[in-house]
């Protein structure tokens, strides 16, 4: 019979339930711990009970300070043993108890004596184990036999004592920093791990110094390394030199190029392909350097090993962003990647196929993705989604494809991020190609029919009453809009009547049924709707015409990043004056340093404008005034970009804002001296400058960062009383009218204009001399010089063209409203010529404006 | 430890060997990344289930998950897995992974399964301490490191006749289950 077979896998399933910690509970293995007590040590008793402690620790059970201290002191009475096992056991709970320091004395002599023990095994570990639990003060006493262990013929020994040293790096530099010589040695151990453990601490102890890793680098790339690993480090600091030395030699070779490419023949995977992904990631890598780095590539793509490939493929995805036409030579083993029993594969091969591909292949890739897309991760959806948006863009002619699976894909089940994404896509391609708008809009609609995500559905309404009036037949969309009315939440619900007013407002011939469907929503069960309603029955009501102004104030948009309004409305006290939303700072804010790092956010499909981050302007402003001397300054008006006064990377970054408060003026009034600057934090010094009355004033600072260093006591932590005085030139700092003027744009330019009073226009024609680049860059010179806003896309100059008018709109310190229309001219020799117009509320300002231009 | 000293060295985030139902076997985080236990149960929960349905038995397999490159390795009921920084080399934590179950392999004589690895805790936990100290790679080599970790248990003189009485119903259960089989 066929049973004994069966029957083996019950017993099996039967076995997998056991285990020989079942029942185990803490205190019980507690008490057991007593037997460490014991004159007659059960070394083999000793050291399963250690295992059970283990146990319970690795399945997340805690001791108490109380229990874990019990355990550690009878743990110590285990030394007395000669077993190699106990100890083995001895040495793992003690780095898993993490031993306070007046404990750790208790164990520090035991294991001093293991560190000189004969037998290997207990030194390497005794190492380990000490520095592991050690802290400065010990350290002093134990550095000689660690500078000895390093350099010991012994690898597991050398090994231990040079990774105790990179560790301790972190805790206790200046210490290890004096083992340098004897890492030295061991660099050229020929133990493979010790070299490569002395490369990675030697490495670490000069790492601030700049000419030595090049020097340590030179040396070991004449070939010395043996181990892989140590070979892969040495591509990193390779690398790291390459990238800290600029450019390339004068001959136009990259300086170590050869050794990095060297390491391609190389006969470890590994080597070879942490050689390849040094070299693609060279700043300004060029087609040559890349090629052999890419041919590499594509042999692990077909190799038997999925972590090869993964490597390979997701190198080479990374590759295409930048050098797209490097990689096609791939584009065949990639393809057969597209069936990958590992999904990541086959999702960074398609992704890096829609980047490489050309416009033939597009329709045989979507047929393979269509048939992938069923059995892939959401979130590996999204990356093709991605991909295939910016594929479209790449040919427009394609969209029909794109957008045919687009809206396949929107019809399947998905997360909210996934459709998002989708949805995000389709409007994209609706807004970059006009060929696609109707049919995009459409499926839009049809999947609001059946949506379950209210926050798509009122974007995607949002946007229809934007799109949809501007289509050819704006009213095959009604339907859709006025079912959601019926069907959906009060949320979708409110949006959809918004959505129809504006098709009412845009649409005169679809104004009387609107009237007729909006009427109906006046009954509806939920206030908002009732509301909107009502609202837009009234204003738009009636035989009236709309005019400009009410059809602007409910369907225009802010053009106001919404967290400056935000913080604007937060900040403003009910008073005499009206909140005046033309003050609210329309430029997004560069952001602070600390935050450049955070990934760019990709851009948005929906979300009208970027949400931005959190306001800079605010937290300036916060810091300002919580210096008591600057309080009485003012409301900040503008504070520009940081300008780095010392060149990047340099020791001391210096970073000025400048902050025009309202009363600023150029002689100092208060400087606010930094009273300490501990080593790696920033820090912040303030100067405060008056300007004489009147016109804005610009002039270059030079600026001297003067400072005493001070050497830090490393045992106690502070700092001593004696220093040096240094100081250190920075970069000029220039201030420059564009500081004084706010970027304030305004939604339509000639009522705006028009609006202004025409005796404050000052009008006058300047050369701009020869322009090589043509109008655009006149244009964005004269943009720059005056730091104003660029309204309704003017700032882009058709190419060719021989004329161009560019409208700007600012406001001047003090809340001076600021037009400029300037006109630029060109002739056949490049000679520039330009008329400038401006209008503002004060005459002045007008002036000034051109006094700016004509000193800039 | 701070990301701008380390990161050059290639280093490695936790070692997990969880059994086929996701739960612990051994585990060890060398990254405060998991501040807390209930942290790295869900990173385990979240490893375990994204690998759970694929086939890592023949080659180790790698998956991307939260910024961590993870690459695993099953072994009857075993799932091994070794989790790295976004950014590290791939195939040098392969090498960790292929280390860590070669050297449990060695160490329990080819039986590599949940029970026998719960009876030798001692020796898995061992073999974990000798492939990584504090996030850096200390030996790759699987003989070097179950000679490392077996050294002891056989220095202290515990012949095979020694071995625990389960070790020695196992083996009899394999040769029994073998002869049925045949």
């Amino acid at each position: 019979m066929a049973q004994p077979l069966v029957k083996k896998d019950d017993d099996r399933d039967d076995e997998a339930d056991y285990s020989p910690f079942m029942g185990i509970e803490k205190g019980a293995v507690l008490q057991e711990a007593r037997v460490f007590n014991d004159p007659q040590l059960d070394a083999r008793r000793c050291s399963q009970v250690i295992t059970k402690l283990l146990y319970l620790l690795n399945q997340g059970e805690t001791f108490t300070k109380v229990e874990a201290t019990e355990v550690f002191f009878s743990v110590t009475k285990l030394f007395q043993s000669r077993d190699l096992g106990l100890r083995r056991m001895v040495y793992l709970i003690i780095k898993e108890l993490s031993p306070s320091a007046d404990e750790v004395i208790i164990v520090t002599s035991s294991l001093m004596k293991d560190m000189n023990s004969k037998t290997d095994m207990y030194r390497a570990n005794a190492i380990r184990v000490l520095c592991r639990i050690t802290d400065g003060t010990l350290l002093t006493q134990i550095e000689r036999y660690l500078k000895q262990a390093i350099v010991d013929k012994n690898p597991v020994v050398a090994s231990a004592a040079l990774v105790s040293g990179i560790h301790l790096l972190q805790t206790n530099p200046e210490i290890v920093k004096r083992w340098s010589n004897e890492v030295q040695e061991a660099v050229q151990s020929r133990a493979a791990l010790v070299q490569f453990h002395a490369l990675a601490l030697l490495h670490q102890i000069r790492q601030n110094d700049r000419l030595a890793v090049s020097k340590l680098v030179t040396s070991l790339t004449r070939g010395s390394v043996r181990s892989p690993l140590a070979q892969c480090l040495l591509i990193r600091y390779t690398s790291q030199v390459i990238r800290e030395s600029g450019n390339t030699t004068q001959s136009g070779d990259r300086p170590f190029y050869d050794f990095l490419e060297s390491c391609l023949r190389h006969k470890s995977e590994m080597v070879i392909f942490e050689a390849a992904k040094a070299i693609t990631d060279l700043n300004g890598v060029t087609s040559r350097e890349l090629t052999p780095a890419i041919t590499v590539l594509q042999l692990f793509l077909s190799s038997s090993k999925p972590v090869l490939r993964f490597a390979a493929v997701r190198t080479l995805n990374k590759v295409a962003m930048t050098h797209p036409m490097a990689v096609t030579n791939c584009n065949i083993d990639m393809e057969s990647l597209i069936s990958d029993q590992n999904r990541s594969i086959a999702t960074l091969a398609i992704t890096t196929l829609l980047k490489t591909g050309n416009e033939s292949s597009v329709d045989r890739l979507m047929k393979q993705i269509t048939n992938f897309m069923s059995d892939i991760a959401d979130e590996f959806k999204i990356v093709v989604v991605e991909a295939i948006r910016s594929l479209c863009l790449k040919f427009p002619l394609k969209y029909r494809s794109l957008m045919n699976f687009l809206s396949n894909i929107l019809r399947e089940e998905g997360g909210f991020d996934y459709k998002k994404a989708i949805v995000d896509s389709i409007v994209i391609l609706i807004r970059d190609i006009p060929d696609a708008k109707e049919s995009g809009l459409l499926h839009l609609c049809e999947f609001i029919e059946d949506c379950e995500f209210t926050y798509l559905s009122t974007q995607i309404l949002h946007f229809l009453g934007i799109e949809g009036p501007k289509t050819v037949d704006p009213s095959k969309y009604i339907r859709y809009i006025y079912n959601r009315v019926h069907l959906e939440n009060a949320t979708v619900r409110a949006s959809a009547v918004s959505t129809l007013a504006k098709f009412g407002a845009s649409v005169d011939g679809l104004k009387p049924r609107i009237f007729v469907l909006l009427r109906r929503c006046l009954f509806d069960s939920d206030d908002e709707v009732r509301d909107r309603a009502t609202l837009y029955l009234n204003t738009l009501g009636g035989d009236i015409e709309i005019d400009n102004d009410v059809s602007d104030f409910l369907f225009g948009s802010l053009d106001i990043p919404l967290v400056n309004l935000e913080t604007s409305l937060k900040k403003y006290e009910p008073s005499d004056k009206a909140f005046d939303i033309n003050l609210v700072p329309r430029e997004v804010k560069s952001q602070p340093l600390a935050e450049k790092k955070a990934p760019g956010k990709k851009p948005t499909g929906l979300g009208a404008p970027p949400s931005g981050p959190p306001s800079t302007v605010d937290s300036y402003e916060r810091q300002l005034l919580s210096i008591p001397e600057f309080a009485n300054f003012g409301k900040l008006f503008k504070s520009s970009a940081p300008v780095e006064l010392t060149e990047a990377e340099t020791e001391y970054a210096v970073i000025v804002i400048v902050d025009a408060s309202e009363a600023e003026e150029f002689s100092q009034v208060i400087s606010k001296p930094l009273r300490s600057l501990p080593y790696d934090s920033p820090g912040q010094t303030f100067v405060a400058f008056e300007k004489p009355e009147g016109l804005p004033t610009t002039g270059k600072f030079s600026n001297i960062l003067k400072f005493i260093v001070k050497e830090v006591d490393p045992t106690s932590g502070e700092a001593e009383d004696d220093g040096v005085e240094d100081e250190y030139q920075l970069e000029d700092l220039e201030v420059v009218a564009a500081d004084y003027i706010l970027k304030v744009g305004v939604s339509n330019f000639r009522n705006a204009w028009e609006s202004m009073d025409p005796d404050s226009e000052r009008v006058d024609e300047y050369g701009l001399g020869q322009r090589g680049e043509g109008l655009s860059e006149a244009v964005n010179t004269v943009i720059n010089i005056l730091g104003m806003q660029p309204c309704e896309g003017t700032e882009a100059v058709p190419p060719n063209s021989r004329s161009h008018t560019c409208l700007l709109s600012g406001v001047f310190i003090g809340g001076v409203k600021v037009l400029v229309r300037l006109s630029f001219g060109i002739d056949s020799t490049k000679d520039v010529a330009m008329k400038l117009a401006v209008r503002s509320d004060d005459v002045n300002v007008s002036d000034a404006i051109h006094e700016i231009v004509a000193s800039g | 430890m701070s990301p701008s000293k380390l990161d050059l060295c290639p280093s490695v985030k936790n070692m997990l060997l969880l059994d086929s139902d996701g739960r612990r076997v051994a585990v060890k985080y060398f990254s405060d990344e998991w501040a807390t236990n209930s942290a790295m149960e869900a990173f385990e929960n979240l490893v375990f289930s994204k690998t759970q349905r694929t086939n890592a038995r023949n080659e180790a397999e790698i998956i991307l998950l939260e910024n961590h490159v993870v690459v695993y390795k099953f072994v009857q009921d075993l799932h091994f897995f070794v989790t790295g920084g976004d950014e590290e080399n791939e195939l040098i934590l392969s090498s960790v992974l292929q280390a860590f179950f070669e050297s449990v392999n060695l160490l329990l004589r080819g039986n590599v399964d949940k029970k026998e690895a719960l009876e030798n805790l001692d020796l898995i936990l061992l073999c974990i301490d000798e492939i990584i100290d504090g996030g850096i790679v200390l030996e790759t080599d699987p003989n070097v490191i179950a000679g490392k970790v077996a050294s002891n248990s056989v220095d202290s003189g515990a012949p095979l006749s020694e071995q625990t009485l389960s070790q020695a119903l196992a083996t009899a259960r394999e040769h029994l289950a073998r002869s049925l089989l045949k």
